[in-house]
């Protein structure tokens, strides 16, 4: 979840400016908050009231129409739209604030990718109860692979992965497959059937690995796989 | 190397090339091929791509989406205001 929750955010917003002002001066304003911004939270907000530091990856002016502002946001997460909003109010001079506003990614998951109602959700559960129908269901239910899609992943042997979701380190003979990763990174460990089994902290660089017979190369943080799917792997090697 | 690992990078555009170590067989006894798990079994293991409308709260809908489901474990990755 923190994965996600962690991630780069992509918002569109409305922001009402509350006096007549020139488009070029609103777009060089706009500029200046691309990049590292301070912004000290809302009164209302559910954070400690603190100015911090975040940074703002791009804002895209969309649209305007006499007062109203469309604009595309895309950020680092827990920056405070809101508050760009009226900050840029600020620096116009007549102030402004934020009329509406919608998330349209967040991490990995965009509006572009099987983005459902509650209503398409309802129906789709309804279909799978009442008349035995799971396709609807399938189409809504993404795998929760996809949410390991922006970070590296190794691929492990079946009798490694009980021993992982126990909670103990992945070791070099239980690799079989591997992308790059630095040393420290979040890596995702997965079985040969493509099932996310941990997410865990790499504890050696992907180039360290090819001379590896032994030692551990993940440690695991978040197991996502329940325990004893697979067969205990670790028993069968003690006796060896 | 099973397919469903290169469509989980293709879904965000991630680019990361695979080296392997060594070839190996799994056995279908245990687990599930991560696309073809048994709907029940999908329902417990996924991430729903939800359009909230404005007025309920994220717990609110997350609440919802378990009863609907009878689920025992539903999050939610994010609020927009917390009010």
């Amino acid at each position: 979840m923190n994965l996600v929750s962690k991630s780069g955010k992509e918002y569109v917003c409305v922001m009402q400016v509350h006096c007549d002002y020139k488009i070029e001066e609103l777009r060089n304003i706009i500029q200046e908050f691309i990049g590292e911004i301070y912004q000290r939270p809302p009164v209302r907000s559910s954070v400690k009231r603190r100015t911090r530091k975040k940074r703002v990856y791009n804002i895209e002016l969309l649209e305007s129409e006499g007062r109203l502002v469309l604009m595309r946001i895309s950020s680092e997460p827990g920056t405070y739209m809101r508050k760009i909003c009226h900050d840029i109010g600020i620096l116009l001079g007549c102030g402004a604030h934020m009329r509406e506003l919608r998330r349209t990614r967040s991490g990995v998951f965009s509006e572009d990718n099987n983005l459902v109602t509650l209503h398409e959700l309802s129906e789709a559960i309804y279909m799978y109860k009442k008349c035995n129908d799971e396709s609807d269901l399938r189409r809504v239910l993404l795998p929760m692979e996809f949410a390991v899609c922006g970070i590296p992943k190794v691929v492990i042997d079946d009798y490694a992965v009980d021993a992982i979701t126990y909670g103990a380190n992945l070791n070099a003979p239980g690799l079989i497959a591997f992308q790059e990763f630095k040393r420290g990174e979040d890596v995702a460990v997965m079985t040969l059937k493509g099932e996310l089994v941990a997410i865990g902290e790499s504890l050696v660089t992907s180039n360290e690995i090819k001379n590896m017979k032994k030692g551990a190369i993940i440690k695991p943080k978040r197991v996502l796989m329940e325990r004893d799917i697979y067969p205990k792997g670790w028993k069968k090697n003690e006796k060896t | 190397m099973y397919k469903f690992l290169e469509k989980i990078d293709s879904f965000c555009g991630y680019i990361n090339n695979w080296s392997i170590i060594r070839d190996a067989q799994t056995n279908d006894k245990y687990g599930f091929y991560a696309d073809k798990r048994p709907i029940d079994i999908l329902i417990k293991n996924s991430i729903i791509n939800l359009d909230k409308p404005p007025g309920p709260t994220s717990h609110e809908v997350a609440y919802w989406i378990k009863k609907m489901l009878n689920l025992n474990k539903v999050g939610h990755g994010g609020t927009l205001e917390h009010v």
